[in-house]
């Protein structure tokens, strides 16, 4: 059953810190196994020295609207869920790697058991009424989660007032997560 | 901002096979993807034989070799499984259709391309040699004599058919593995229309090599190094066209063209793929056909040599640059 819901993420590149406490939640809460990771920071210096700017960013999968891992996916383990979260099947996932080398953000890996792994938006939480975990315990409120459709909602807010960006627009992907300059 | 005064750019990210850049895909793809490669070109060239000599094949290896395909085919698809993550999960393959995808397409061209080539070989033999295949003590003792005469009679009643199927399977095999790689957006080196037509290519050129290696009989390795020739003619204009579509491109084409203008590839694609797997041969062919020189096996190895590094440097150096100026 279809509930209308677009979900999105905002990740304000100036409340960011890279303090990974995202990075850390995430693997507690999902369970990644180690070595590996669901979410990641990126830090960008710019410019010529001395005028030399950072940016600082939280990144995960981009649940892009036009995903192409579920495009290029042959037996339909990877798949769009309820609200548009990007999600993988394992008992469907043959491990055949199309999806991980389809990803422009490279958000994929393989889960030491054999099946592609990736940030699912903690749609378990979200489902229960929660934020997922990076968004919960981010310490300088970087991160918004919220439903896109609803005009109300804190990140469709965020995108009506403040400048943002999305990653690798050129791939055409539509991602869902956005970077609020 | 602007992207090209970026100072430094430090990733916390260190998934294996994925950091410090995508290394997900080893030697068993381009392994695949070759065998898979010489596979539709002797399916393309067993078919075009047929239709314009209008006659089954003649010498003993040209009837063969349908059964060479299904051994190479094997083989490949034998890669094909090594390369999986979750073996036990093989069997979803065939358990839906993906239309969107061009893996989903494969597995289910490939299964085609099976029944194909059995009948090709089956109803392909000349009396003596369906004699001998049934007499053969295996064959009896799996009691599959009857069925073995049924086939080879099917394919008898319906040989024209076979042949339009195998020519139509070996197109679609070639054309997907190129494919594979070229509708992805995130892999400058690989996203062309080209990769489709240069894989497809480059299998019938090393299908032509693989029945070359054998004893054929004159008029058919007379029509196999004049085919071969064209060929290879079509892929030198497919690859400049690659080269020439990426170094013309935006950042992202340009920095995935610079791999094979001065970066990492530049040494093994010039020397292996261009040189010894195209420029050469294709003299060599030349020279055959107008001095009447002796066919040797060497061009037809060099052509194979090229073939195999077309694959193994297309599919590591798609996996060395992914889209965006930052990443």
């Amino acid at each position: 059953m279809s509930t209308g819901k677009r979900y999105a993420m905002t990740v304000d590149t100036r409340r960011c810190v890279g303090c990974s406490a995202c990075v850390l939640a995430c693997m507690a809460e999902n369970d990644v196994p180690e070595g590996y990771c669901r979410d990641w920071i990126v830090s960008e210096i710019h410019g010529e020295f001395p005028n030399l700017t950072q940016e600082i960013r939280s990144e995960r999968c981009m649940h892009c609207s036009n995903p192409p891992c579920v495009e290029v996916c042959p037996t339909g383990a990877s798949f769009v869920h309820d609200g548009g979260v990007v999600l993988v099947d394992p008992h469907k996932c043959t491990g055949c790697k199309a999806c991980i080398a389809s990803c422009p953000y490279d958000a994929r890996y393989v889960h030491p058991d054999g099946h592609v792994d990736k940030c699912t938006f903690c749609i378990h939480r979200v489902e229960r009424g929660d934020n997922p975990a990076c968004v919960s315990v981010c310490p300088t409120k970087a991160l918004t989660f919220g439903d896109l459709n609803d005009p109300t909602s804190e990140v469709s807010k965020l995108l009506r007032t403040r400048e943002y960006k999305v990653l690798q627009p050129e791939a055409g992907t539509e991602p869902n997560v956005f970077f609020l300059k | 901002m602007n992207p090209h005064d970026v100072v430094e750019v430090i990733s916390n990210r260190a998934n294996p096979g994925i950091d410090p850049h995508l290394h997900v895909w080893g030697w068993e793809i381009p392994g695949y993807l070759f065998l898979g490669g010489v596979v539709a070109g002797l399916l393309v060239l067993l078919a075009a034989l047929e239709l314009t000599r209008k006659r089954r094949p003649t010498s003993g290896a040209a009837q063969w070799m349908p059964l060479v395909a299904i051994v190479l085919l094997s083989l490949g698809m034998g890669l094909l499984f090594l390369d999986l993550a979750n073996k036990e999960h093989v069997y979803r393959f065939y358990t839906t259709f993906q239309p969107t995808s061009p893996m989903s397409w494969g597995s289910w061209i490939l299964l085609l391309v099976y029944p194909a080539l059995v009948l090709l070989f089956l109803s392909g033999l000349d009396e003596q040699r369906r004699d001998a295949l049934v007499a053969w003590k295996p064959v009896a003792r799996l009691r599959l004599a009857r069925l073995l005469r049924w086939a080879m009679a099917f394919g008898d009643r319906h040989r024209r058919g076979v042949v339009w199927l195998s020519l139509l399977a070996g197109v679609g095999l070639g054309a997907y593995t190129g494919l594979l790689l070229g509708t992805m957006a995130a892999r400058p080196t690989w996203n062309s229309g080209v990769m489709g037509p240069l894989f497809l290519t480059s299998g019938i050129s090393t299908g032509a090599a693989v029945m070359l290696l054998t004893r054929l009989d004159p008029d058919e390795t007379a029509a196999l190094v004049r085919w071969d020739i064209m060929a290879i003619a079509v892929e030198l204009v497919l690859l400049t066209m690659l080269l020439l579509g990426l170094s013309s491109g935006g950042t992202n084409a340009q920095a995935a063209a610079s791999g094979f203008l001065g970066g990492a590839y530049t040494a093994s694609f010039w020397s292996l793929v261009v040189m010894a797997g195209l420029v050469v041969p294709l003299i060599l062919n030349v020279l055959e056909v107008k001095r009447h020189t002796r066919m040797t096996l060497f061009a037809p190895a060099l052509v194979l040599i090229g073939g195999l590094a077309l694959r193994a440097i297309f599919v590591a150096a798609g996996q060395a640059h992914v889209v965006g100026v930052l990443h």
